[in-house]
């Protein structure tokens, strides 16, 4: 008899190629059927920021710290929640609005923890893994400043 | 020990890494941006405002009054905009 499959599969890629959000799911849901939810967010390139349009963002990152500062928040993830299994896709290059930037999926028994992990690791990817953005705009180039809420929504999930 | 920079910090400083040997009396993270200050103009320019650089040791997060003893790699960079 094959014992419950309890297990959480993680998957971490830094890539400049595009991903596929469906065959993402299907990896990591592929022959589970412990895993009763997953839920899926995508950051996409936005040309409508303010009073001018961006024409194209350029992602920079440091590659050796990257893939370990997600790695250090999906196991805090995985140990606030019962997940079943987390992928994240974080894409770098240049982008032109409408293009992927970054794949975060959960996958749990419930859905409460699916959602609530993957708005977690959105806020922690946000403020705390190596990656700028360059913003191209008609009116000049320059890099994107950090916001203030960014860094309060990663403050809330801080345990005192 | 090899530092990197990052976004407008490399940009700033004009390279993105090399190798550096600061003296033995800089001991902390604020005390190593306030050393490679007064290296250049363009140090200058880039740490002009210490308080807003982010730095990691060995890829991760320190604060500015951690220890560069034994660091074999230093990473100065922005506030992170990623995601």
């Amino acid at each position: 008899m094959t014992p419950p499959m309890t297990s959480c599969p993680v998957t971490i890629r830094i890539q400049q190629d595009d991903f596929d959000i469906a065959r993402e799911i299907a990896v990591l849901t592929e022959s589970r059927t412990d895993i009763g939810a997953v839920v899926s967010f995508s950051g996409i390139c936005r040309a409508d920021e303010d009073s001018s349009k961006i024409a194209a963002l350029t992602l920079e990152h440091y590659p050796d710290m990257a893939e370990e500062e997600i790695k250090r928040h999906v196991d805090e993830a995985i140990s606030r929640w019962p997940l079943n299994g987390v992928t994240v896709v974080h894409r770098v290059g240049r982008f032109m609005p409408g293009q992927n930037i970054v794949l975060v999926l959960t996958a749990s028994q419930h859905r409460r923890a699916a959602f609530e992990a993957a708005e977690f690791l959105m806020d922690y990817l946000k403020t705390s893994a190596p990656f700028w953005k360059k913003e191209e705009r008609d009116t000049g180039t320059g890099w994107v400043e950090a916001h203030a809420r960014d860094d309060e929504a990663a403050a809330r999930w801080t345990r005192s | 020990m090899r530092v990197k920079y990052f976004a407008w910090v490399r940009e700033r400083v004009g390279k993105a890494e090399e190798t550096i040997e600061p003296p033995a009396t800089v001991r902390t993270v604020e005390e190593l941006i306030a050393w490679l200050s007064g290296q250049s103009e363009a140090y200058a320019y880039a740490f002009e405002k210490p308080k807003v650089i982010r730095t990691a040791i060995d890829h991760a997060h320190v604060k500015a009054d951690a220890a560069i003893a034994g660091a074999r790699e230093i990473a100065f960079f922005p506030p992170m905009t990623g995601g």
